[in-house]
């Protein structure tokens, strides 16, 4: 298979991390080669956290060249346009969850918050597949990327990946109660 | 749920996905290493994180973080002098502390064999500075592996324990911060657990251990004869790569830079013939022969190294000894210096060099429209409260230093506290220097409660020796908070067990310091007021700004109550908008409604902790 680049950004503590663990893992699982790379450092300081992951042939570097991501994973408004204008290539696909972390000019009121009117506008102009989701009765916050990774699934955003490969892939990285009110909000969802 | 702890012992052979931090850890258990140490800094601690996933009672090997990365190298070199494998880790400047120590290793005669592993950060993605830190390896005569990738950094570890052992030799394994974090799939190979042998072997008869006088020369030699045993030693094993794809053009690389080409090689039209690819698995000591048979075959070769030119300089010298003809292309402009070779600045590289091989690169993206997300101080972080109520009490003129951790943040709005900052400790001692001749600004030094014991305290007790007129705040919050949360000597816990915490007060008492001043961040009003007492004393004096690490509390929190129960609102009719918590206490809680100029509070963010609260003026933060 061609190679397929993913690019996942959030803000720190929104569990960008595990996201991206659980797609790389369903891809072995669905048997295709894999590289990916995590930036750490500052991230949990409320900074930005980006995630790097490819599968198919001919992958060598695990960082996705810039402008040359297929599908862009974003668990923030801001840094769903952030990642789109750096990353997203021509004819490409932008999932992220519709939540506002407000960065720090935007707080003080030195720069303009992000709107959803303004990641639709720049989708259309440059040939993006745009899907906003968002789940106003969840319960936990921090479950945002398990919504995410379930509407992944549905929308079939990854070639070749399917629903059992990340059920797979989240019993690797959870266990006990915290797997089963995860898999219970996956599968009600996917 | 796969447990890491069972895989990193697991005795018969598996492949596995894991981080390149992770995989050095199994190679730790394969090779027997006996004794690991480090200080924490990125991008190196997820190695402690594997570390910690083996059960200490089956944990093969010693491990500790100790005070700073020089103490760390000698409780490893310690060990190793013993007859024990020993392997220390930590980022790329940790090397500078260390130095001292570590330019003598490479003299002396190591019985048990010892790796010292450099994450190294090219990009500056965590660190103050990318320096190269294969500088290190000319000036010491060290040997230094560069892994590419996770499957690199587990055979090359092994490799390098192999061969330390065998000229009991230090040697680096140097990786870099997309080294340490990359993911992909290591075949590893089984584990054999053996008897371990306890005992102290250490003996004047391996030295000498004592350089002084007439033992230096011949301990130089040693180190440099070891340097040719060492270049044969890799040729034999093979561990250099040869890309050959027939070409009258080569190219030398090495570490993850050899991955960067292979991905933009990928783009070369099959019409043309892809460049020839010599990637060092060792760039020092240089390797001579492997280098010299490459030139001879190619007219051309790039020298495609990241950060600094030494494998460049190395193979001019190397050509022009023998008048070789081929050109040889090393860095073009200031570019070529700086920054991460990732994929498309290989690229461009590549295109600058011989413009017909390669597509000319898209130019990179204008800057988009987003605005830019700085890192910021966590909800309820004691720091926040303390630059709030310490900002208060300066004036505008007066100086602040900071030093690293996460107070290192203030420097930014709202705050703007912490206006310079060195490197681990600097704080006191430049401190010091600002308020020579000073009489009319003060100075107030930043410094964190690691830091402090890593390499703040001989600033301090250089101010009391030498009468200096500062104020000193420490930022104590009972951890190491920037890196993970690793304890620290007065933490109360070390990596293994309870140990007796330092007291921190006390130790200044200790020294001497005339007054120290002491309170929780939260309680502005007193904080404010110590403050300006502290700052007009006309002498060196601390304040301990204490308050606990609020992330680590609310994670312990949330695992035992599920949620924060506690979190505040914002009473929209008492709210005048003023905006002080947004202006000038700058939680990152607060949202700033752009639409209708109301301020909230995101649900998502407050950990309830409260201390926001004191800080508005028309009182219209609640519970």
């Amino acid at each position: 298979m061609k190679a397929f680049n993913i690019y996942l950004c959030g803000v720190g503590g929104q569990g960008i991390g595990l996201l991206a663990e659980v797609l790389l893992r369903a891809i072995d699982y669905a048997g295709f080669p894999a590289k990916a790379v995590d930036t750490h450092g500052l991230a949990q300081r409320g900074g930005i956290v980006v995630s790097h992951l490819r599968y198919g042939d001919n992958i060598f570097s695990p960082m996705v060249p810039a402008g040359k991501s297929d599908l862009v994973v974003a668990l923030e408004r801001h840094e769903a346009l952030r990642g789109a204008e750096s990353m997203l290539q021509q004819g490409g696909t932008l999932i992220y969850y519709n939540t506002v972390l407000q960065p720090l000019g935007v707080r003080l009121g030195k720069d303009i918050e992000v709107s959803e009117e303004l990641i639709e506008k720049f989708c259309e102009s440059a040939d993006i597949k745009l899907f906003a989701v968002a789940d106003e009765d969840l319960a936990d916050p921090r479950t945002q990327n398990i919504v995410v990774l379930a509407h992944i699934n549905k929308l079939r955003l990854l070639p070749g990946v399917n629903r059992e490969h990340m059920e797979k892939a989240l019993g690797d990285l959870l266990a006990g109660s915290l797997l089963e009110k995860n898999l219970k909000l996956f599968d009600s969802l996917a | 749920m796969k447990d890491m702890g069972e895989m990193l012992l697991r005795e018969e052979p598996f492949a596995e996905i894991v981080m390149g931090n992770t995989a050095l850890v199994r190679a730790m258990v394969e090779a027997q290493t006996r004794v690991v140490t480090s200080y924490p800094g990125s991008p190196t601690p997820e190695i402690a994180s594997a570390i910690r996933a083996i059960p200490a009672d089956q944990r093969p090997f010693y491990f500790e973080f100790s005070t700073n990365e020089k103490v760390a190298t000698e409780v490893a070199f310690g060990a190793a002098l013993n007859g024990h494998l020993a392997t220390v880790f930590f980022k790329s400047v940790g090397l500078n502390v260390t130095a001292d120590t570590f330019v003598q290793l490479s003299l002396l005669n190591i019985p048990g064999g010892m790796v010292v592993v450099l994450g190294d950060d090219p990009g500056a993605n965590s660190s103050q500075n990318e320096q190269d830190n294969r500088h290190y390896a000319y000036l010491s005569y060290t040997p230094i592996f560069e892994p590419a990738g996770p499957d690199e950094v587990y055979s090359y570890y092994l490799q390098a324990a192999a061969l330390s052992q065998k000229l009991g030799k230090v040697v680096i394994l140097r990786l870099t911060t997309h080294v340490c974090h990359a993911k992909e799939t290591v075949a590893f190979r089984g584990y054999t657990p053996t008897e371990q042998d306890n005992t102290p072997r250490f003996s004047v008869k391996n030295g000498p251990y004592i350089p002084l006088t007439s033992a230096v020369y011949p301990m130089k030699e040693r180190a440099l004869r070891q340097l040719g045993e060492i270049e044969d030693w890799v040729d034999k094993r093979n561990l250099h790569t040869v890309v050959d794809n027939n070409s009258k053009l080569g190219i030398i690389t090495s570490g993850l830079v050899y991955l960067s080409l292979l991905e933009v090689l990928g783009t070369v039209p099959p019409s043309k013939t892809k460049p020839d690819i010599l990637k060092l698995a060792m760039v020092y000591p240089v390797p001579r022969h492997t280098i010299v048979g490459f030139l001879k075959k190619h007219e051309e070769v790039k020298v495609l190294e990241e950060l600094d030119d030494e494998l460049e300089r190395s193979i001019k010298a190397i050509a022009y000894d023998l008048g070789l003809q081929t050109r040889i292309i090393g860095k073009n402009d200031m570019g070529d210096w700086i920054g991460e070779y990732t994929p498309e600045k290989v690229e461009h590289i590549l295109h600058a060099t011989w413009p017909d091989l390669l597509e000319t690169p898209e130019l990179p993206e204008p800057a988009g429209q987003t605005p830019a997300r700085p890192p910021q101080m966590c909800p309820g972080c004691g720091h926040r409260s303390a630059f709030h109520a310490i900002g208060e009490a300066l004036a505008d003129e007066d100086i602040t230093v900071a030093d690293i951790g996460c107070h290192t943040l203030g420097f930014q709005e709202p705050y703007n506290l912490g206006e310079l900052v060195l490197c681990m400790g600097a704080s006191p001692g430049i401190g010091s220097g600002l308020s020579l001749f000073n009489t009319t600004r003060k100075v107030v030094a930043f410094l964190g409660d690691s830091t402090f014991f890593h390499a703040g305290l001989p600033g301090i007790i250089n101010a009391l020796f030498n009468n200096h007129n500062l104020t000193l705040v420490l930022m104590e919050n009972g951890t190491t908070a920037m890196t993970g949360h690793q304890d620290h000597p007065a933490s109360g816990r070390n990596f293994n067990e309870i140990s007796e915490a330092i007291p921190i007060r006390q130790l200044l008492e200790g020294l001497g310091v005339p007054s120290i001043f002491e309170t929780d961040t939260y309680k502005q009003e007193e904080l404010r007021k110590i403050m300006r007492q502290a700052i007009n004393e006309e002498r060196f004096n601390v304040v301990i700004a204490r308050h606990p690490c609020m992330l680590l509390f609310a994670k312990k929190q949330r695992k035992a109550k599920g949620t924060n129960p506690y979190q505040v609102h914002i009473d929209q009719k008492a709210c005048e908008k003023i905006t002080t918590c947004i202006a000038k206490f700058g939680c990152p809680s607060f949202v700033n409604n752009q639409t209708d100029g109301t301020i909230t509070v995101n649900k998502d963010l407050c950990i309830g902790d409260g201390s926001c609260i004191p800080t508005c003026p028309s009182k219209a933060i609640k519970r």
